[in-house]
């Protein structure tokens, strides 16, 4: 070890124990709270003995397989598909201007709410949609929308494309944070100088070198997909809806006896994702052995051409549709009354923008504290973590590292109620600190995510120079280690905060809806319908944490405007 | 009281602290009692928040309510009432009897059942001894007591009156279907313009409720629970209606709208034709909200429609239910109401009976202009009540098991 290693301070020493325990003990806390009542324990309501009827009056809903069935496969096959296209499109054309200007585009995708994208697809594709509108009448003869099915199919294939559109930009970012770490981009040269095609050097060569980082992003993907309730809602089919649908209106019947269901539902639902995830790894030791194969058998492909064409293509048709989407949003925020098929409204006003902005002051300044309070302490808690790890030279065991995304990978039906429970009985039923604490429990693993390989792939000989001009340790921390991470720090920080600002069932279970944020008021007033409130909601929504991605971007660069090796983009 | 409880109850002052809070209880009767005790406390109220107009009435309460009582009024917005009673039931389980976080709910129907059969409202009758309470119309409208047939034993305080409307663009369709069976031969007409909430969806289900009154040989088994019975008597010419509309509906029933506003939406594109809704106004606000053309207007079917009553309650772990009670009785004022069915305002049809009302708060109604597209008291004409809260479940459940799988 070089001569910055040393025994850092005690604190530091129980960050990574501290962290594992915050995050475990309420996940495993909420999900025995929902495991009594799966076995007909809940004597509230009249149950006072353990028995299997909450199991059979869940297998007796009618469509129940089928329901889990089609989570299963629609999270298989969002996630294939988004890792495909974003693998796809970095072999294909990083380190091209095509490259820099879709990075440009995808990363403030990040900051648009899954409901909000999931409303813009809809607005596009929907037969009254935008699509439609632009075609009709002239070319399509439509003067009324079409009766077909395109919203709800169901196969799922309108859900499964809103979630590529939102879970792809965040593999994509996640994908370029693991780059750096790697040698891809020699090892790519070597490819080419034996006459490799681009696709065939990156997934020959650069592949197995990428995956290993990015595999953590994508089994939180597969987990989100499979549980995910306003996507599936808006685009997902109906007859019968997806598992987590079905979970949420047995959660909300008013025949309380439904509650026991309810709970068996969450359990099969955490049972649906873990087969999902299971599938996946089993999916990786397959693609492992036929990659081996592959690698070695000589084929060139140089001439790949019309695959990588197609997938600028499906990638631009991806930005296309959001941003489409995007600018259909805005204009119903605008439009008065706008029947089908005019293309644009006929009438605009800013009604619903000047009845919604003098209700914003409360809900914006809650949404700021809670989003603050929880990405300062996972940052704090994260960069402790990943001092102790530089400091020590041991990297935690790759079990604990997992443990760590608990939070996101177990479907938050299933805790949540649980976890409600626990603390009203320890009276903390309406808290502002156990709400900003379960915000944190969601925006850690982000957090985490974000900055571990930054933090890890930095140059340790800058220390080894600091402490040999005679540096300790928290004064190489704070002048040399911080200061150069400060970019790779705020982006985490913007990354936890958009996560803070996104989580809405949290926010009614755990506050008892007496903390009212910008999303729990998006959705309260969704409920409603109204096209025009939605769109002005879903920006308002889009608009924090656009704002702390435009912070972490630029903030670094102003800090450091006369230290020229330290902009970002450099070195 | 009998010496033997005055005895038990000065023990339980002396030694236990939670009945020492119960001998605290609010008073509903003595006005002046409550309205000091409310001074001062904040009542959290939780009410489905879909709708900025109601937001903005609530807003108009609550400003109301500070003024002449000292009371602080947050509307907790939900979009759901269901999981306002899932925080209830949550609180009781986890012990907490008092301080809890929902003081006054926005209730009706299935939830109130559920809330009252599991003891999770306010013990005592309460809505029946408030002041405003003497004009309610008990009589002309008999739901404000009787909630999808469930006595309200005051646990509850009438706030306004819902009746089912169709909702029609005059320019695509002059002359609607005025009976079910009409409607049927219409679709069949017009294959792929009308639809309707898939149940359990509240609007959803009404709709079948509609058509069951429409099919059923006996209605008084409607306002009985529901027996195999008396279910299997009604299910066949339900089925057999629902099997012969199904293939005529948008998208062929191979999907439905998710709720009523899904289904005003789909009336506002001109993918279908007729809609309906709950608030015998909603055609008008929409028409000012430019949701809906200005060509849209509001029907009923030969023969009534539902009509249900929607109310305030109270649960048992409220942390002010004397601010709540003082809010509920406000809510019930001449002033509140009058204010309420302005259209203008939201267009919520008044519990009151307006004609023995003082002629002054009379007045306020008389003044009222109902909007373009809502129908007149008269024109709305008799009204269906709902049936017994046990078949909403079991209607739901047999729409599920024949349709909910395709």
């Amino acid at each position: 070890m070089t001569g910055q290693a040393g025994k850092p301070g005690l604190a530091l020493q129980l960050a990574p124990g501290l962290t594992v325990v915050l995050l475990i003990l309420p996940v495993v806390a909420g999900l025995s709270g929902a495991a009594l009542p799966a076995f007909g324990y809940l004597p509230v309501l009249g149950g006072e003995h353990f028995s299997l009827d909450p199991w059979r009056m869940l297998m007796a809903q009618p469509g129940i397989w089928r329901s889990a069935i089609f989570s299963y496969l629609t999270a298989l096959a969002a996630t294939a598909l988004s890792l495909g296209l974003v693998l796809g499109f970095i072999g294909a054309w990083s380190e091209t201007r095509l490259f820099a200007l879709m990075h440009r585009a995808l990363s403030p995708l990040l900051s648009v709410p899954h409901a909000a994208a999931a409303f813009a697809l809809a607005f596009l594709i929907a037969p009254s949609g935008w699509i439609m509108r632009l075609l009709s009448p002239w070319a399509t003869g439509f003067d009324r929308p079409p009766d077909i099915l395109i919203l709800h199919d169901p196969l799922g294939l309108s859900m499964i494309a809103g979630l590529v559109a939102k879970e792809a930009p965040f593999l994509f970012l996640m994908t370029l944070a693991a780059l750096p770490q790697t040698q891809v981009r020699r090892h790519m040269q070597v490819a080419a100088s034996f006459g490799y095609g681009r696709l065939a050097g990156f997934f020959k060569v650069a592949l197995p070198q990428i995956y290993p980082q990015i595999r953590l992003p994508v089994l939180a993907v597969i987990a989100y997909s499979s549980s995910v309730v306003d996507v599936a809602m808006i685009l997902g089919p109906t007859l019968p809806a997806p598992l987590a649908v079905q979970l949420t209106h047995w959660m909300r019947d008013p025949d309380l006896a439904m509650r026991f269901a309810a709970s068996a539902g969450a359990l099969l639902q955490v049972g649906v994702t873990a087969a999902a995830i299971l599938t996946w790894l089993a999916g990786e030791r397959l693609a492992r052995l036929l990659h081996q194969r592959w690698r070695v058998d000589g084929g060139r492909m140089a001439a790949d051409g019309a695959a990588r064409a197609g997938l600028a293509a499906a990638t631009l048709i991806l930005i296309a549709a959001m941003g489409l989407g995007l600018v259909g949003l805005v204009l119903w925020s605008v439009a008065g009354f706008w029947p089908f098929p005019a293309s644009l409204p006929p009438a605009v006003s800013l009604k619903t923008w000047a009845s919604a902005l003098p209700q914003l002051s409360g809900p914006t300044g809650t949404t700021l504290w809670l989003g603050l309070a929880a990405t300062l302490a996972a940052l704090v808690l994260t960069i402790a973590c990943l001092e102790r790890e530089v400091r020590t030279g041991r990297r935690p065991h790759r079990a604990a590292l997992g443990l760590i995304y608990v939070p996101l990978l177990v479907p938050q039906v299933a805790f949540l109620f649980g976890l409600q429970f626990l603390l009203i009985a320890m009276g903390l039923g309406t808290s502002g600190g156990a709400l900003a604490f379960t915000h944190f429990l969601f925006v850690l693993p982000y957090v985490f995510l974000s900055l571990g390989d930054p933090w890890r792939a930095w140059d340790p000989r800058y220390a080894q120079i600091a402490s040999g001009l005679g540096a300790g340790q928290w004064r190489i921390f704070w002048r040399v280690r911080l200061p150069m991470l400060l970019a790779p720090v705020l982006t985490a920080a913007a990354v936890g905060f958009a996560v803070s600002v996104g989580q809405y069932l949290p926010t009614l279970l755990i506050g008892g809806g007496r903390f009212a944020t910008l999303t729990t008021e998006a959705v309260a007033l969704a409920s409603g319908g109204s096209r025009r409130i939605i769109a002005v909601y879903a920006l308002l929504q889009m608009a924090l944490p656009l704002a702390g991605f435009v912070l972490a971007t630029t903030l670094p660069a102003m800090l450091f405007r006369n230290r020229r090796d330290m902009r970002p983009g450099h070195g | 009281m009998s010496p033997a409880r005055a005895a038990m109850a000065l023990l339980a002052v002396l030694f236990l602290s939670v009945p020492l809070a119960r001998a605290a209880e609010p008073d509903p009767a003595d006005w002046a009692g409550l309205t000091a005790k409310a001074r001062g406390e904040t009542v959290y109220f939780y009410a489905w928040g879909g709708e900025p107009r109601i937001n903005a009435y609530i807003g108009w309460a609550a400003d109301q309510v500070v003024a002449k009582y000292g009371i602080t009024l947050k509307q907790v917005k939900v979009d759901d009432t269901s999981s306002v009673v899932s925080r209830v039931l949550a609180e009781k389980a986890a012990g907490q009897t008092s301080g809890g976080a929902i003081d006054l709910i926005w209730i009706n129907g299935e939830n109130f059942a559920a809330m009252k059969r599991e003891g999770l409202l306010l013990k005592e009758g309460w809505a029946d001894k408030l002041p405003a309470w003497k004009h309610v119309d008990v009589a002309g409208k008999p739901t404000v007591i009787n909630d999808f047939t469930v006595p309200t034993d005051g646990l509850e305080a009438p706030w306004g009156m819902a009746q089912l409307v169709f909702i029609h663009d005059t320019a695509r369709l002059a002359t609607p279907p005025r009976s079910l069976a009409a409607l049927l031969d219409w679709a069949k007409a017009n294959p792929g313009r009308f639809t309707y909430p898939q149940p359990p969806d509240f609007h959803g289900t009404t709709f079948l409720k509609q058509a069951l009154y429409a099919v059923a040989p006996d209605r008084a088994a409607l306002s009985a629970p529901v027996t195999d019975a008396s279910f299997s008597a009604v299910s066949g010419p339900l089925f057999a209606y629902l099997d012969a509309l199904h293939p005529v509906l948008w998208r062929s029933g191979r999907a439905f709208p998710q709720n009523s506003a899904a289904m005003m939406q789909l009336l506002a594109d001109g993918e279908t034709g007729i809609a309906f809704n709950f608030n015998p106004a909603a055609a008008s606000n929409a028409i000012a909200n430019g949701e809906l053309p200005e060509t849209v207007r509001t029907y009923v079917l030969d023969g009534g429609t539902i009509g249900n009553t929607h109310f305030v309650a109270i649960p048992f772990n409220s942390s002010a239910p004397a601010g709540a009670m003082v809010v509920a009785d406000f809510l019930m004022s001449a002033e509140a109401q009058a204010h309420k069915q302005d259209p203008n305002v939201w267009g919520d049809p008044t519990v009151l009976a307006v004609g023995s009302l003082p002629a002054d708060e009379k007045a306020r109604f008389d003044a009222l202009d109902l909007g373009i597209a809502t129908l007149t008291p008269s024109e709305l004409g008799r009204t269906l009540p709902e049936p017994h809260p046990s078949w909403t479940t079991r209607l739901e459940q047999a729409w599920s098991a024949r349709y909910g799988v395709e």
